[in-house]
């Protein structure tokens, strides 16, 4: 199972709160908002999680003022299971 | 002129089925076709379709009683979404079936038909509608029997009369919910479509569980465009193997293209097989692919190429592949800038972001300002590269593919257009009303 970081963008308001507690994992763009480093695709909107992030993850899911955050588990890199589309 | 356009006139975007009926010209629709052609499927009952010429072109059936093998037979014939993502429908019904069998309490899964066409340039989906709609819901009545699935109709004002009209008119229609989807470029992305049936707003929502998990009211949803349904209705009548008679082994079956060009280019609702040239299908619809300069395949989340050897298909070869998306070919004459057309593409997309991501809120403006100001003559030689970096920074980043079908679209132009970019860059356009030298 990997663990991954899940932003829910209809709720951030890009006061970047948790890229301050995740420097490592997530950056802020132009606006404020939280772009996970180095990943591309939706690998930036469910961001995974490497075990020595995971605490400080938990923190910014527990921190984050919009509840924008969530952490989930899924078995091994499936994300073109995650087609929205029509 | 081709025979198909004249016989499947395009729905306008805001007139009924009613509106041109008059306009129909009386060729009997059993006209020799030019060989090369695909036979109609979709549109084969003809315009206007009622439940008797239905029923007399593709044969009396049963949909209900149709579920039982239903999902193998699409997975046999290797059918494809037709509203844009092209996700394997089999696949998608299956994972919905799936969890409606999941956990002590299983929830009865939803069947939703999309008829939602937000592409301005795309009029497939009510053309079907208006022509062949119970072939839609033979299709829709058939998916929700494999699925055991109530079952919902969404789709514009102008489309729903003609629905309501002919679930009137066959049996056990009533038993079909209709809603309205609105007109905006994003009311048909599929958490939209549940977010408009259950609260009322088509703007897409976060989607942490998929919709085939947990959709509409929590229940196990399938969001299925129509057009998908009625080739679903074609599979389960005549099997996989006949629906493979037409397209290729990686793209299977016909789809339809709404085709639109330069002036005095009809625009056209065509059939094509999968897999088909893209330059035969311009020629089809009246182009000379030699006059034109390039052609966006796909819809304003679509990518623009050149008029040259593009097989129309979701999967191949790069550089000899154009996905068509939501089945919108649009071409540009040699006359028209590039850079002007999407500028003005990207403005309407990013004005029609639904404004709840940061990213998508922000982002897409800031690129058309950058593409407007490239359009208007700005001279600025890093304004290209600022495209570029807004667009990686925004894709990936939202609620829906809006951001990343933008991004898609903008670096196809910066690729189609490299000439013109330089050109503009330097202070000259070689489109009409351009920053001239
Ligand atoms: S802390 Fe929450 S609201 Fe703030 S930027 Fe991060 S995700 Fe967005
Ligand atoms: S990505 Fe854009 S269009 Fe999609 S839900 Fe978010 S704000 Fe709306």
């Amino acid at each position: 199972m990997k663990t991954y970081l899940h932003i829910d963008w209809t709720s951030c308001d890009g006061r970047g709160l948790c890229t301050e507690l995740l420097p490592g994992v997530l950056d802020r763009d132009d606006w404020g908002y939280p772009v996970a480093r180095g990943k591309a695709g939706w690998e930036r909107t469910d961001v995974p999680v490497r075990d020595a992030d995971r605490e400080a993850a938990q923190e910014a899911v527990f921190l984050c003022p919009k509840l924008a955050l969530s952490l989930f588990e899924r078995p091994g890199p499936e994300q073109e299971k995650r087609t929205p589309g029509r | 002129m081709s025979q198909a356009r004249d016989i499947y006139p395009q729905v306008p975007r805001n007139g009924g089925p009613e509106g041109h009926r008059n306009g129909y010209p009386p060729t009997p629709l059993q006209a020799p076709r030019d060989s090369s052609r695909q036979e109609p499927r979709l549109l084969a009952a003809g315009p206007d379709a009622g439940w008797a010429r239905h029923l007399d072109t593709f044969g009396t059936w049963e949909p209900q009683a149709a579920g039982p093998g239903l999902l193998e037979a699409l997975a046999a014939a290797g059918l494809t979404g037709r509203g844009g993502a092209a996700f394997e429908t089999w696949r998608k019904a299956t994972a919905t079936a799936g969890s409606g069998r999941k956990g002590l309490f299983p929830a009865r899964p939803v069947v939703i038909a999309n008829g939602a066409e937000g592409e301005p340039l795309s009029v497939k989906d009510r053309t079907l509608l208006a022509h062949a709609p119970h072939l839609v819901i033979d299709g829709l009545t058939a998916l929700a029997a494999a699925l055991g699935a109530s079952m919902y109709v969404y789709a514009p004002a102008a489309s729903l009369p003609r629905v309501q009209q002919s679930l009137c008119e066959r049996p056990r229609g009533k038993r079909i919910h209709l809603a309205q989807a609105p007109e905006t470029f994003i009311s048909g992305e599929s958490s939209a479509v549940v977010n408009m049936i259950a609260n009322g707003t088509a703007v897409p929502m976060d989607q942490r569980r998929r919709l085939s998990e947990s959709g509409l009211n929590g229940r196990p949803t399938l969001v299925v465009n129509v057009e998908t349904l009625a080739q679903v209705a074609l599979i389960a009548r005549y099997g996989a193997q006949w629906f493979r008679e037409a397209g290729t082994p990686t793209d299977p079956g016909t789809r339809l293209v709404s085709v639109s060009g330069p002036a005095p280019v009809r625009d056209v609702v065509l059939e094509v097989p999968g897999g088909a040239q893209l330059t035969a299908v311009l020629q089809e619809a009246g182009m000379d692919p030699a006059s034109l300069s390039a052609v966006l395949v796909g819809g304003y989340h679509g990518r623009w190429v050149r008029p040259a050897a593009h097989a129309l298909s979701p999967v191949g070869p790069p550089g000899r592949t154009a996905r068509p998306g939501a089945g919108v070919i649009h071409a540009l004459d040699l006359q028209t800038c590039g850079i002007q057309a999407t500028a003005r593409i990207v403005s309407y997309l990013a004005n029609e972001s639904a404004r709840q991501c940061g990213p998508c809120m922000f982002g897409l403006p800031a690129m058309a300002s950058v593409l407007n100001r490239i359009a208007g003559g700005e001279t600025n030689p890093r304004l290209a590269a600022e495209l570029d970096r807004l667009g990686r920074l925004v894709s990936g980043r939202g609620a829906c593919r809006h951001p990343e079908g933008t991004t898609g679209l903008v670096s196809s132009a910066l690729e189609v257009f490299a000439a013109d970019f330089r050109a503009h860059l330097s202070g000259y356009c070689a489109g009409p009303g351009g920053a001239a030298a």
